[in-house]
């Protein structure tokens, strides 16, 4: 068969290039740019060759910065995922406090996330912050401004706050596809409660979690924001995430070269994650599972 | 075996969805459930299963009150317009589903699944997914759900309408035979008259909430109680013209009068409805008992073989089914023929009176 070359098509497709290079090909270039050279100000430049990266690859400060965000990332999806679904399946299904909840829970998704930071950081405040203050009345010693526990529940618990009604809501649009028949048919079936979510709500459900643990783990996995305005990445190092890492070394420590080939490095293990994340649950999904 | 309804009603906020309604359906029988959209043919069919719980009335299962009990304790199986299956499972364990959880041992499910598997042509796909089973296969294997139970009552609700043309012809074939084997009591909702007429047994016409007539199929088709199980049982609906009787005469209203014969001739004098099915309805002058009427033409449809025309007479709108490919003038007046052997006639209150000649020699 011939086919008819026209290049016009190209024309076409400029605008989405000239676009895509501004947003991320060309600041990525330039991040790449850093990463093998060296500076001391001045715009003065040295090539520097993978050194950067052999330096980050043998520094226990980029290893445990990524230890504890994938212990972050870990947690919240542990947590965010199944109490996501838990509150979609006790949503009223119709009517008024239908869309009672689905306001209520877009609340947190509506904040800022400096704000949530904030809100959260004031909350947690033995001296003035209602959940702070409380605790210590109870005689829980809470503080976590020094205590590395206290600090890692803080900012668990506010992501779950922040985030949980996304998976909720997610959810809740997969629950509210499924046909009525469907439940009909497993009623007639005299089959059980358990039985009906995990071979009709679940599989029906798996396309949306499937999105909802990929936005739950990119969007944990680069958290800056909010620890930061809490711990600011304390009490030391303990909630200093891998972006709270990286800005400190490339803003307060000025080490551009290191910080961009750990940037580079950061951006490839997310996309590495998430495409095994993606790989793993399309495999389920044509299963049907 | 047998299933009774006594004036089962089914009210939803103030909406009466069934009216009171008395039925009896006996063991292995196909009892078609038929009615346009709305009129009640899924209500039924969750009263009938138990679904939901009648506001009136008794639902009584070989003799016994079965009304307030819940679905799962009642022998019933139901296949829906989509096909619901389970969608982690495979075929095989769809089947099973219903049967693992009567404690069934593993060897008679494994020859009950096969064997319903078998019957529905399933057997090679036993161990795919639904979803990469067609449409077709998807539908045969709900079916085989509900058949594996051997459950007394079988509800169908409308289960070929998402089926393309020529999958529908074909379980259509297939299922009043598997049924036959089965024994158990079938209840098919369908909106088409020609569904019915195919899977034969009973029917019931169904028409905003009100069960019109119940009796054997063919006899409901050919001597309908009622207009509105006429306009129910036939696709497109039945025509009907104003009528009145003097003397030995039936006056239409265009001037018009045929010679009252036979049973017509026993008729009071009065005003009546004519009823006459599209497919009576003639372009060319047929015999000495045609009437001709003149009726303006505003659609017409080509279905291949044949041509549905859209008339208006004198504000009545009448569809004609012709056969043959026409080339007919929009806007412009047609002549039209009826036998008078093939019109019924009902009264002012949409009874019956009078059965077309034809249907009574058949």
């Amino acid at each position: 068969m011939n086919k008819t070359v026209n290049q016009k098509a190209w024309f076409l497709v400029l605008p989405v290039l000239i676009l895509v290079a501004f947003s991320a090909v060309i600041p990525l270039m330039t991040v790449v740019n850093y990463s093998v050279q060296d500076t001391f100000g001045n715009n003065q430049f040295f090539w520097a060759g993978l050194e950067w990266f052999e330096e980050m690859l043998h520094d226990d400060r980029m290893w445990n910065a990524l230890k504890r965000q994938l212990l972050f990332s870990g947690i919240i999806l542990a947590i965010e995922i199944p109490l996501g679904i838990f509150v979609a399946l006790n949503m009223p299904k119709s009517g008024f406090w239908s869309s009672f909840c689905l306001v209520l829970m877009s609340l947190p998704l509506l904040i800022p996330w400096n704000v949530v930071g904030t809100i959260w950081q004031i909350f947690g405040r033995v001296d003035i912050g209602l959940l702070g203050y409380v605790l210590d009345k109870l005689g829980i010693d809470y503080n976590y401004t020094q205590d590395t526990l206290d600090a890692w529940i803080t900012i668990i618990v506010m992501d779950v706050w922040h985030w949980t009604s996304l998976v909720a809501l997610l959810a809740f649009a997969g629950l509210k596809s499924i046909p009525d028949a469907y439940y009909q048919a497993a009623k007639i079936d005299q089959a059980s409660r358990w039985k009906v979510f995990r071979y009709i709500e679940l599989p029906k459900m798996m396309g949306v979690l499937m999105i909802a643990i990929l936005l739950r783990f990119m969007d944990s996995f680069m958290i800056y924001t909010e620890p930061f305005v809490v711990t600011g990445g304390g009490p030391g190092n303990a909630t200093t995430l891998l972006s709270i890492d990286l800005v400190k070394m490339a803003l307060g420590q000025f080490d551009l070269g290191p910080a961009a080939a750990f940037s580079l490095m950061y951006f490839l293990v997310i996309l590495l994650i998430s495409w095994v994340f993606y790989t793993v649950m399309v495999n389920l999904d044509k299963k049907g599972m | 075996m047998t299933l009774e309804l006594k004036g089962v009603s089914k009210v939803v906020e103030g909406q009466t969805h069934i009216h009171p309604t008395d039925l009896t359906l006996e063991k292995g029988t196909m009892n078609v459930l038929l009615g346009p959209t709305t009129a009640g043919k899924t209500s039924l069919m969750r009263l009938m299963a138990g679904l939901d719980v009648p506001n009136s009335g008794q639902i009584l299962w070989q003799g016994e009150d079965v009304t307030g009990q819940r679905v799962q304790d009642r022998k019933v199986a139901m296949v829906y317009q989509q096909f619901i299956n389970y969608p982690s499972m495979s075929v095989y364990d769809n089947i099973a589903s219903p049967i693992k959880l009567m404690g069934v041992s593993a060897k008679e499910i494994d020859t009950r699944v096969r064997e319903t598997a078998e019957m529905m042509k399933l057997t090679p796909m036993l161990d795919r997914k639904p979803l990469e089973l067609s449409g077709g296969q998807q539908q045969r294997c709900a079916l085989a759900r509900a058949l594996v139970k051997n459950a007394g009552l079988v509800l169908l609700d409308e289960p070929l309408a998402n089926l393309d043309y020529k999958l529908r012809e074909e379980l259509r074939q297939e299922i009043p035979k598997i049924f036959e084997a089965s024994g158990s009591i079938f209840v098919y909702a369908t909106t088409e008259p020609e569904e019915a007429l195919l899977l034969g047994g009973n029917v019931a016409t169904l028409w905003e909430g009100r069960i019109t007539q119940f009796g054997p199929t063919p006899r409901v088709y050919r001597q309908p109680v009622d207009a509105t199980t006429a306009r129910v049982f036939s696709d497109p609906p039945m025509n009907f013209l104003a009528v009145s009787k003097t003397g030995d005469r039936l006056m239409f209203g265009d001037g018009q009068s045929t010679p009252a014969l036979g049973k017509l001739a026993e008729l009071p004098d009065g005003r009546y409805t004519a009823g006459f099915r599209p497919n009576h309805l003639e372009i060319m002058s047929g015999g000495t008992q045609a009437m001709k009427f003149t009726a303006k033409l505003q659609v017409t449809e080509l279905t291949g073989s044949e041509t549905f025309v859209h008339l208006d007479h004198h504000g009545e709108r009448w569809v004609g089914l012709i056969h043959g490919v026409h080339d007919l003038t929009l806007g412009a007046d047609l002549d039209v023929w009826l036998d008078a052997r093939h019109v019924y006639i009902f009264g002012e209150d949409g009874a019956l009176v009078a059965p077309a000649a034809y249907a009574l020699a058949a």
